[in-house]
């Protein structure tokens, strides 16, 4: 007879010492673990539920604010926690995002800056330091350091800098400069306004004259990978792509309505994204602009700003509704909503380059600074807590779907006045829908144009073969 | 060369047979069915991705039985002539380790007995139950009692909750709960005359059954009742749980065995299981096999996922009055003094069915072990969890036989761990209470969540039209029209409403007779109320301000 039973050494299984982790044996076996699939529904419920409470996005604003309404805000792509505003009254503002607070502040321009961009750091001497580069109204482009200690010397911000403290060059236009960005390797950069100049750093006039058609430029956007691709917006409601390669412009396309603000996926160099005054934002592939790739809408006015995240999978906007939405590239509708009770038309959004928070700049004057995932605590966790937090991500995901889990995760306070006006919306939108509908049961000859494509009035390309010769190939549709 | 030829490619060897693993083979299989279904090729993706997800922790998790690190025990005869059934207790305990041996409690108790067993979750604790009133829980391993109380009444059951820390017991009246060191918590005095009490540990709830025939579901986490069923088929005789899907099993004296589930007001499922009353019941750990034993000396063993009989074994010695399952699909009978195990009698080839004795044929399945308590009448079984135990309460005591290969060799600590320090054990509540499952969830299938509900969406009811119709049958009652209304300025004896209340019968107080009543004082109170007017005592527009501010406690 052969005997052998089940005999576990308590040794193998009890710590010994207190310090000792006790053994947590594993047998993955089903019939041990019942209900499985109804406790990781529960457990995804839970986690759905905790990401509510914890939904906490406004982290603060940045030191006082602005005196006026803030319409530019440029990135510091080097440094994480660097950050340069503009205001309407000519003030220029650098931040540190970290302490909340200004490293300088002084009025560069008579009235409205328009533009804003940090350079490049090759470019400065001191290679750990940026400049920044502003224009606006008064027809100058300035040149600015960005040391505390350089504006030592003035008192106030009331006068505007022609010389010395601060300023490292300034250039004269011919005209008030609408938008401005900075090439990402080159000492050039491009400006926008009556004309779209290109321009080098070391010299005081523009190098070359881009402008194809008579129309004000609004805004010039550098892609980031592609570096010597640009594109801008103008106020005949067409966004023109320009290569500096051939230093001329390529494409150009035109859409129902202006656009105000472009920009470059950082990841996929050929996609960029528009915001337009239709209250959607459209996300467009270089190589084919017939049509978008996407379309964002859920806002319910003109959508003022549009920035990538860093990682190129989700898109923030900001708009004249008062509200920011952050989207993901590939839903149409938007996964969150922000608003504040005080906050004013939003003119610009930016994303940090570590993609944890957003920045937005408001008519009210004040930069805010947002969690771009409103639940996300950005503490040193311990590694149970990290693992946990995993483990709920990817519940979440697994059931996002289940009816109860998704009226949680979707259940958002939205204002009154902006439910209402996204009620009328809609009424309108089924209404004009249901026309077209019935309108094209009767009359067989008119064509179903999809939604990607209803925004577009035309498509034109412009290929120069050499330099005398100009081959010009234009459609409209 | 031998070596060589029989060497596996590396990932091979890491990956098991996917077997137990693969939560999907019990399912008809459709052979990449989405692939046919489905011109959307990111969702096509999608699902392939998911697919190849799923296959892959599926040979993982069956990679790691590598790192097991017990194996289950296992009593096996090493020629034709010897046979298992034959072993004794005696001869098991002196053959095996000494810890196990020491294991084998008897504990003999001749004054208050006859003792029920019930034994804790993870097994680290006994609760025994003395018919006349000696409960005591103890750390049975260490021989640490915990909590001893002498009750001076008639105790029918008694069990653990969520964990060892708490008992209730199921008494005269009343069911009791008690903390761990016996001091009284709540009576529970809803549950009346339980006789057998299961608790559903995923749902926290405590369900009894017994004389009155109700079957009560009571949430102890909350202290509310979730459901009382009646079952109207008398007392219940036998109940077990489902441990897999959470269904109550009752056996009842007609022979019927009935599946309940809190949210529904008839049985899921009756079975026919005896031609008297049933007096076992039992199910296995997965909620594949359920095995019955009825007054009338049969005893059947069921597949539960298809509600078809497996066996039926019709002529026993004598009734049997308990039936156990353990962990390994063993299975355990008890009539009178015996008990009896048999091995794989979950198959439904001919060859499975349990036979006492061995009549020498080939393909009988004889008994793997057998015990016997002379002069002695067992009461109740139940296999020790995570051990090759089976616990036994009879007339006189409690003891624990040893069976070879009945318990579960590798337990899943982050589930049920018989090793916890009182830190886990308390860590595990708090969880195990956040991921308390709803009560209305339980069903046959307790893997329904998440699936895709492939009726028509027509045939559906949504959200809006079930809250509509349950709130019209919460409602029926007080919209009916059947009622008069209260009429103030009737002066006679005879208004509507209490000619109403002639009609019922006097003896009978039903929620209706009370608002008849309520009317008739309204207008009664009316009635005062226009004399006072009549007479000037008070004006028109005149209200009481204190009886206004109390009537809402009325």
């Amino acid at each position: 007879m052969k005997i052998k039973t089940i005999s576990r050494s308590s040794d193998d299984y009890v710590p010994v010492k207190s310090t000792q982790e006790s053994q947590l044996p594993r047998n993955l076996d089903p019939a041990l673990h019942p209900f499985e699939r109804a406790r990781e529904y529960t457990k995804a419920l839970n986690a759905t539920k905790m990401e509510r409470m914890f939904a906490k996005p406004f982290v603060g604003q940045l030191g006082y604010g602005h005196r006026d309404g803030v319409y530019t805000i440029a990135k510091n792509y080097n440094v994480l926690n660097k950050l340069a505003t503009a205001s309407a009254d000519g003030v220029i503002k650098y931040w540190n995002m970290s302490t909340r607070e200004e490293v300088c502040s002084f009025r560069a321009h008579y009235g409205l800056i328009h533009g804003l961009c940090v350079t490049p750091q090759q470019f400065s001497p001191n290679q750990n330091e940026n400049y920044m580069l502003s224009c606006g109204d008064d027809r100058t482009v300035k040149l600015w350091s960005v040391n505390t200690e350089d504006f030592s010397s003035i008192k106030n911000d009331e006068d505007v800098i022609g010389s010395g403290s601060g300023i490292k060059k300034a250039y004269q236009g011919d005209h008030a400069f609408l938008g401005l960005d900075h090439h990402r390797s080159k000492p050039n950069f491009v400006t926008g306004g009556a004309q779209i100049n290109l321009w080098d750093t070391t010299r005081s006039r523009p190098t070359s004259n881009l402008s194809w058609g008579a129309d004000n430029i609004s805004t010039v956007k550098f892609n980031q990978n592609e570096t010597d691709i640009l594109a801008s917006a103008g106020s005949d409601n067409s966004v023109v792509l320009y290569d500096l390669r051939t230093n001329s412009p390529t494409q150009k396309f035109v859409q129902k309505m202006r656009t105000n603000a472009i920009c470059w996926n950082p990841m996929e160099a050929y996609n960029f994204v528009v915001a337009n005054e239709d209250h959607n934002a459209y996300y467009y592939d270089m190589r084919n602009l017939s049509r978008a790739l996407h379309v964002f809408k859920d806002h319910v006015s003109a959508v003022m700003d549009v920035d990538f995240s860093p990682t190129g999978d989700e898109v923030v906007t900001g708009s004249y509704d008062k509200t920011i939405r952050i989207y993901q590239v590939k839903h149409g509708h938007s996964r969150e909503i922000y608003h504040t009770k005080r906050m004013q038309h939003v003119f610009q959004v930016k994303y940090t380059m570590d993609s944890n928070y957003i920045v937005s700049g408001s008519d009210d004057g004040n930069v805010r600074l947002w969690r771009a995932k409103a639940w996300e605590r950005l503490s040193v966790k311990s590694t149970r807590e990290k693992n946990k937090l995993e483990y709920d991500e990817k519940l979440k995901d697994r059931f996002k779907n289940l009816p109860e889990i998704r009226r949680i995760s979707r259940h958002r306070h939205v204002p009154k006045v902006i439910k209402k006006a996204g009620e009328i919306k809609q009424v309108e939108i089924e209404s004009l829908k249901r026309k077209d509908r019935n309108e094209r049961r009767t009359n067989k000859s008119m064509t179903f144009t999809p939604e990607r494509k209803k925004q577009i009035v035309g498509v034109a390309h412009q290929y120069r073969d050499d330099k005398d010769q100009k081959g010009e190939s234009e459609h409209q549709e | 060369m031998a070596g060589i030829t029989n060497e596996v490619s590396r990932p091979d060897r890491f990956r098991g047979s996917s077997g137990k693993y693969d939560r999907t083979s019990l399912k008809p299989k459709k052979q990449n069915g989405y692939n046919s279904k489905t011109k959307d090729k990111k969702l096509k993706a999608g699902l392939k991705r998911i697919d190849q997800q799923y296959k892959d922790a599926v040979s993982e998790a069956a990679a790691t039985e590598y790192l097991l690190p017990e194996t289950s025990g296992f009593l096996e005869a090493e020629d034709e002539m010897e046979k298992t059934f034959r072993v004794k207790q005696d001869e098991i305990r002196s053959a095996v380790d000494s810890s196990t041996a020491n294991k084998a409690l008897d504990l003999k108790l001749k004054e208050f007995g006859p003792y029920s067993v019930n034994y804790s979750r993870n097994g680290t604790h006994l609760l025994i139950c003395g018919r006349k009133g000696h409960v005591a829980s103890m750390d049975w391993r260490k021989g640490e009692l915990r909590a001893e109380l002498n009750l001076n009444e008639t105790c029918q059951a008694a069990t653990y909750l969520q964990n060892e820390q708490y008992f209730a017991v199921a008494q005269k009246k009343y069911t009791f709960i008690y903390d761990h060191e016996g001091i009284e918590l709540h009576r529970l005095k809803q549950h009346i005359e339980v006789k057998h009490m299961e608790f559903l540990p995923y749902h926290y709830l405590l369900a009894t059954a017994g004389q009155t025939g109700w079957l009560k579901y009571q949430d102890v986490s909350t202290g509310q009742i979730q459901a009382e069923i009646k079952t109207k088929l008398g007392p219940t005789s036998a109940m077990a749980q489902n441990p897999w899907n959470a269904v109550i099993n009752l056996g009842h004296s007609n022979g019927t065995t009935t599946l309940w589930a809190p949210n529904m007001p008839t049985p899921l499922a009756r079975l026919l299981c005896a031609r008297g009353p049933v007096t076992g019941i039992s199910v296995d750990r997965q909620g594949h096999y359920m095995a019955t034993t009825g007054a009338d000396k049969s005893m059947k063993i069921w597949d539960i996922r298809t509600f078809r009989e497996l066996h039926t074994i019709e002529n026993l010695p004598t009734p049997g009055s308990n039936v156990a399952i353990s962990d390994t699909g063993l299975l355990a009978l008890s009539r009178g003094p015996h008990v009896t195990l048999w091995k794989d009698a979950f198959k439904s080839s001919k060859s499975a069915r349990p036979y006492f004795g061995s009549s020498g044929l080939a393909d009988r399945n004889t008994p793997y072990m057998t015990s016997i308590f002379p002069g002695n009448r067992v009461t109740n079984m139940q296999f020790v969890p995570f051990e090759d135990l089976l616990g036994v309460g009879h007339q006189n005591g409690v003891r624990n036989l040893i069976i070879p290969g009945a318990g579960e060799a590798n337990y899943d600590a982050l589930e049920i761990n018989p090793f916890e320090t009182a830190k886990q054990r308390q860590e595990q509540e708090v969880r195990s209470l956040l991921n308390k499952l709803p009560a209305d969830s339980i069903a046959l299938n307790p893997d329904i969540i998440g699936t895709v509900d492939k009726r028509a969406s027509a045939t559906r009811l949504n959200a809006k039209e079930l809250a509509e119709i349950t709130n019209e049958k919460a409602n029926e009652a007080k919209n009916n029209q059947d009622i008069p209304q209260a009429m103030p300025g009737v002066k006679g004896k005879n208004s509507g409403l209490r000619s109403f209340l002639r009609k019922k019968t006097q003896n009978v107080i039903d929620e209706r007779k009370l608002r008849v009543n309520a009317l008739l004082n309204k207008e009664k109170e009316g009635r005062q109320r226009n004399e006072k007017i009549r007479k000037g005592e008070i004006d028109e527009g005149h209200t009481d301000m204190v009886s206004e501010a109390l009537s809402r406690f009325g």
